[in-house]
């Protein structure tokens, strides 16, 4: 225990005197976070969507038929009852939903007037209008062709409700997003330079020739890391309610419990990159290409997931921030629980075990 | 200098591979002694000397350090010795009393002996102006010297120097052997990789190592006789010469 504290001392000691990287640490989150508010959003196509379909008549049928043969629709499920509607956006399945009123054929034939309704998840802003875009041009599309065999104009209206994120803003994106990306760097680059920068000084030689467990190492270098971690984690919550008003709509424990295993899985991972690299450059890179990269492009951050070839969303998988990305919007923006983010937790979990058991089988192979 | 053997091999072997880094060296080092451990560069010096103390684990043979096998106890032969690598190994951006402390606390000292030890070295190296200041602004040969002290800091049985005086100057050099006579003198056994032959004179014992082979063990004035030859100098030269591994 005595060696632990030790040990500890003077790790925050490195961390604290380096006053320029302290200040990139913890202000960096600040800085992308109130930069990072636009990501690009170019086009969608197969989005899983479920209709509701009140009127069962020949015109809703066509309706749903186009929507079916168009290139952006998938539809993933058929809703009998309006009540069914929210609890399908809460599996995070689909991303958007229609809803054909009672009658509607016969409202569009008598009195020359019916209505749809549009609902997307706008927990991705961009994603949820460039789908409402689409599903109303298609049914414009029907209207037109209707109102060519006859000669009085028939209007269907149709009424969008971006759910969840009713003004679009971006900040609903680049919160996850900023969480996912910041706390990963933070974990796993700084922990695997700084457990490199021992081995490349040689004074990790002289650690291991001490009475010093090197799990007692590691976690010295650990500690410190998740610490700055958490205090990013409040800067970030505390930004993102107090001055872009992004309420936390679910359980604040359930979201703080999350990201503590995705800080450990980063923090595994950065364990492994040190005992693969020798040098902090070495470490640097790997971090850089193997982390940043694949968060940014992979994560459905800033790109959606569904408009990626099939080989990208396979790979998307093994990236850990996709999962948590996921949870936190789930958590902090729909206020879903525990029953319906139970799987992603679990892959952080395994993944982390993963990174785990390869680190120590490494590190003893080193010695 | 007594009889007590503290560092003992028996035909310690390590392979990378087919090749053999060291091959088969027996030896024995007394308690107290100064024994210079030589040989050109890919001798296979740190290869063997990091199986010594606990960091590469040994192909074949068997050694035991302050009487603890090297296989079985390491965490024992860990406490018993101290080391002092090639690389500067002291944390630049701390004090020299945070290094102190820091190196004091992982070999288990208390408060209290970190505390004494801490004012007797800074005393004995008159650091005293420089206690708070941060190890980078030393000079070279003061880290050295710092870093010679903190190996010995836990009073180990043995202490192992891997080429202790590298980049050092001629003053300096001298000072720091006066350290390890110091240290010798109060029973700590000194065991030194070096490449200046002018300090293998300052050995008790001296072994050259050619290709991982032990070619000679015996005090440098023995050595000089039996090579007919002036200076170890020479004996190295002689020896070194049939060596087939280039560089």
């Amino acid at each position: 225990m005595k060696q632990l504290l030790t040990f500890l001392t003077k790790e925050f000691h490195h961390i604290l005197r380096d006053k320029r990287s302290l200040l990139v640490l913890l202000g960096l989150p600040i800085v992308q976070l109130l930069i990072f508010g636009f990501a690009i959003t170019p086009e969608v196509r197969m989005a899983n969507i479920a209709i509701l379909d009140n009127a069962k008549d020949e015109t809703t049928r066509l309706i749903i038929h186009k929507i079916e043969n168009s290139k952006y629709f998938d539809i993933d499920r058929t809703l009998i009852k309006n009540e069914q509607v929210e609890k399908a956006f809460k599996t995070g399945k689909i991303k958007a939903a229609i809803v054909f009123q009672q009658n509607f054929q016969n409202e569009l034939m008598h009195a020359n007037k019916a209505q749809v309704q549009i609902i997307a998840d706008a927990t991705d802003p961009n994603q949820a209008a460039t789908l409402i875009n689409y599903a109303s041009a298609i049914i414009m599309d029907y209207q037109a062709g209707l109102n060519q065999q006859n000669k009085l104009p028939y209007t269907i209206t149709t009424e969008t409700r971006m759910l969840y994120n009713p003004q679009l803003k971006g900040a609903y994106t680049s919160v996850p997003g900023v969480m996912g990306m910041i706390l990963l760097l933070i974990s796993a680059m700084m922990t695997s330079i700084s457990i490199v920068k021992e081995k490349e000084l040689g004074t990790m030689e002289i650690l291991l020739v001490s009475p010093m467990k090197p799990w007692l190492v590691i976690i010295s270098k650990v500690i410190p890391y998740f610490i700055i971690s958490l205090v990013n984690v409040a800067t970030i919550l505390i930004l993102s309610v107090f001055v872009l008003g992004l309420p936390i709509q679910g359980s604040l424990l359930l979201l703080i419990v999350s990201t503590v295993l995705y800080i450990f899985c980063a923090l595994s991972f950065g364990i492994l990159i040190s005992t693969i690299s020798d040098t902090q450059q070495a470490a640097m890179l790997i971090s850089l290409l193997g982390l940043m990269l694949p968060v940014v492009m992979l994560s459905g951050y800033a790109f959606p997931i569904a408009n990626m070839p099939f080989i990208l969303q396979v790979l998307s998988n093994f990236v850990p921030a996709k999962w948590y990305i996921i949870i936190v919007k789930g958590v902090m923006i729909k206020g879903i629980g525990m029953e319906q983010i139970w799987k992603e937790l679990l892959i952080l979990l395994a993944m982390t075990v993963f990174f785990l058991m390869i680190s120590i089988k490494r590190f003893k192979i080193r010695l | 200098m007594s009889s007590e053997i503290v560092i003992k091999t028996n035909k310690l072997t390590k392979k990378f591979g087919d090749f053999i880094a060291v091959n088969e060296i027996t030896f024995e080092v007394f308690k107290g002694e100064i024994f210079g451990f030589l040989g050109a560069n890919g001798a296979g010096k740190t290869t063997a000397m990091k199986m010594l103390i606990g960091i590469s684990k040994p192909s074949s043979g068997s050694a035991e350090i302050a009487g603890f096998d090297i296989y079985k106890e390491t965490e024992q032969i860990k406490k018993s010795i101290g080391y002092m690598s090639q690389k500067f190994s002291l944390y630049e951006d701390l004090t020299i009393r945070e290094n102190i402390q820091l190196f004091g606390g992982i070999y288990g000292l208390s408060n209290k002996q970190i505390q004494k030890k801490s004012n007797e070295l800074i005393n004995k190296l008159n650091l005293q102006n420089k206690a708070d200041k941060l190890v980078a602004s030393l000079p070279l040969g003061w880290k050295q010297k710092l870093a010679f002290s903190i190996a010995i800091l836990h009073d180990p049985k043995i202490v192992f120097l891997d080429e202790p005086t590298g980049g050092v100057d001629p003053i300096t050099r001298r000072q720091f052997w006066d350290m390890i006579y110091e240290a010798a003198h109060n029973g700590i056994t000194v065991f030194a990789t070096t490449h200046y032959m002018d300090e293998a004179e300052y050995c008790n014992r001296v072994s050259i190592m050619v290709d991982g082979v032990i070619t000679a063990l015996d005090s440098p004035n023995n050595l000089k006789k039996q090579y007919n030859a002036n200076s170890m100098d020479e004996v190295f030269l002689t020896l070194a010469r049939g060596a087939k591994r280039g560089e």
